[in-house]
């Protein structure tokens, strides 16, 4: 295997376009995936995110741009591609009226297990996942927490070169979520590549090693988390205000004062904008001040990835 | 978490064993929602009682009499209402992504739909026993014996098989499941009411009995009536094969580039 260019990739993408009527769902989207890592698309709802790994999945065809998955061209090879990946969908990909078992032991059939091969092999995946006990409960009586395990646990009959994971915590509670980051990790471990959307920056944060901002079907930034941090803009100043009613009339005067949108949370009345310089800053706490609004806290530091996302979509996340 | 690992991959099923872990899919379907029968039944059996016993004298002198012209009719409605059925079980299982997993699997791409095929062989076969076993405590006696009705379930069988495609099509077509139920019963209510399940022809209306003698619904129930009686001519055969070929001539490739496309 060549030690250069796409061949190191497990996904070398350029140009992946699909369009649905009108409307641009992904447009134009150019992505390299290295081999054995955790590779995050965070985007918003209706980004594109779900079209874009439909298509690197087979199961969408592109209406332009290429792409190749563990060497195999996506278009030419989609056969050789499936063999390659396995996907966790973003709404539950299991036979809800099956047994966590039966759909373990079907996939395995499926794959070419046979007989009893089949059943020690979904009976060594509902131990790795913890699913034993619930082993012959039918999918229907699962929590969701159990659900997207079983979801997991039924992408890695074999273990794939690319698992792709469509907002694999979405909805989960936080100790279900811990514990599905816990098993993405100890898959990155055991080198499957990873790749995961999510709507959540504190995931991609926490996981990937490398993200795609994703928004109206177009990459919008890439790199690692703290590229993008760097990218945004060095400083970001902190505001919290002791009278929450006058939110707007703070945030307006930050504006004008740094020239630059302001991030408002009204739950805890507190503001966040870009600042060049800490003179720039000093002079936009000075004029809260002069205006007579009082401070509860403030501080200078680096954005969070939601801050980053907010200057680069201009969008607030809840 | 312990170890998931699989080092080594099995090697590749063959079409015919990727085909029958779905069949296998479509049986512990039965096992784990076997009140589906239920609701396959249950319209038919009404049916029997209500005509055999309500209709039954006046259509033709007593209900005994009716029950022989019946049956056969009622295990062709039978069939026809089961396949909606299945219509809806599959836009079930493309709404919720199952088939994404499939489709994302290295396997033969039609083997999901045989599966659905083999359930549908299985609905069929059990409910039209059910019925036909009613039908036999009530009175029904076929005069062709075991082989009548051994042949006419054979005929049901690709009656059902051919209508399939029908629902294969519609649950591909139409993601919600209710939707697709309303279409098919739509459709189908006035090619079973207008057919000669229920009465002989002989009495409607010229322009009715012209669509009701060319109605498939018809010519597979004389087809029926034939086998079950004994006296079944090759061209009632023939005519009652003609629909299950054509749709399926018609609507397996319409499937397959649907099912491919997206
Ligand atoms: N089959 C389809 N037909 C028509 N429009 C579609 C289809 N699938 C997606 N879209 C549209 O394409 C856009 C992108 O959708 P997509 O599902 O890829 O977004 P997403 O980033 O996954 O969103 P979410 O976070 O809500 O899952 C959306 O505006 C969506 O409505
Ligand atoms: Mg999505």
């Amino acid at each position: 295997m060549s030690a250069n260019g796409s061949h190191n990739l497990a996904i070398h993408a350029r140009g992946l376009a699909k369009r649905f009527g009108d409307l641009r769902a992904v447009d134009g989207i150019d992505l390299d995936v290295p081999r054995g890592m955790i590779y995050a698309i965070l985007g918003p709802n209706g980004a594109g995110k779900t079209t874009l790994m439909r298509m690197l999945a087979t199961l969408a065809h592109p209406d332009a741009g290429t792409a190749s998955v563990m060497g195999h061209d996506l278009a030419s090879q989609p056969q050789r591609v499936r063999g390659e990946i396995a996907m966790t969908g973003q709404f539950a990909s299991l036979d809800e009226d099956l047994t966590g078992r039966e759909n373990l032991v079907m996939l395995a059939r499926l794959w070419g297990f046979r007989g009893r091969g089949a059943r020690e092999r979904a009976d060594h995946l509902l131990a790795a996942f913890e699913l034993t006990d619930a082993a012959v409960k039918q999918v229907k009586d699962y929590s969701g927490g159990m659900r997207r395990r079983l979801d997991i646990a039924a992408s890695l009959i074999v273990t794939p070169g690319v698992l792709f994971l469509d907002e694999p915590t979405t909805g989960l509670d936080p100790v279900a979520r811990k514990s599905v980051w816990r098993m993405i990790r100890a898959l990155a471990g055991s080198g499957v590549t990873v790749l995961l959307t999510t709507q959540y920056l504190d995931e991609a944060d926490q996981l990937a090693a490398r993200i795609a901002v994703i928004d109206h079907g177009r990459k919008i930034a890439e790199g690692t988390s703290r590229e993008l941090k760097a990218a945004t803009g060095s400083g970001f100043l902190h505001v919290a205000l002791v009278d929450p009613t006058r939110l707007e009339e703070a945030a307006t005067l930050l504006e004008s004062k740094l020239g630059a949108a302001v991030q408002r949370s009204a739950e805890g009345a507190t503001l966040a904008v870009i600042a060049r310089t800490t003179r720039d800053a000093n002079l936009a706490l000075a004029a809260l001040l002069d205006a007579g609004i009082e401070l509860a806290d403030f501080s200078m530091g680096s954005p969070s990835l939601d801050e980053v996302f907010f200057s680069l979509t201009g969008k607030g996340q809840a | 978490m312990t170890d998931f690992h699989q080092a080594a991959r099995p090697p590749a099923p063959s079409k015919l064993s990727n085909a029958l872990v779905f069949g296998w899919r479509a049986v512990l379907k039965f096992k784990h929602v076997p009140e589906q029968l239920f609701d396959l039944v249950m319209t038919p059996i009404m049916f029997t009682l209500l005509f055999t016993f309500v209709f039954g004298g006046a259509l033709a002198g007593s209900p005994g009499e009716y029950l022989q012209y019946f049956v056969p009719g009622i295990l062709v409605q039978t069939v026809m209402f089961n396949a909606v059925y299945s219509g809806m079980g599959l836009s079930t299982d493309l709404g919720k992504g199952l088939f994404d997993r499939f489709r994302s699997l290295p396997i033969w791409s039609l083997s999901p739909f045989a599966g659905l095929m083999v359930g549908d062989v299985l609905r069929h076969v059990i409910a039209g026993g059910i019925i036909l076993t009613i039908g036999l405590l009530l009175g029904f006696r076929p005069a062709a014996g075991i082989l009548g009705v051994l042949g006419s379930f054979a005929l049901l069988i690709m009656v059902g098989f051919g209508m399939g495609w029908i629902f294969i099509v519609l649950g591909l077509l139409i993601r919600t499941p209710m939707t697709v139920m309303t279409i098919g019963f739509s459709a189908l209510f006035p090619l079973v009411f207008a057919s000669n399940i229920m009465v002989n022809p002989e009495t409607m209306p010229g322009w009715l009995r012209a669509f009701v003698e060319v109605n498939p619904v018809s010519l597979t129930t004389t087809a029926m009536r034939g086998l079950m009686s004994g006296g079944v001519t090759a061209g009632e055969l023939g005519r009652a094969l003609i629909a299950p070929v054509a749709l399926t001539l018609v609507l397996a490739p319409v499937t397959l580039r649907l099912y491919r496309r997206q």
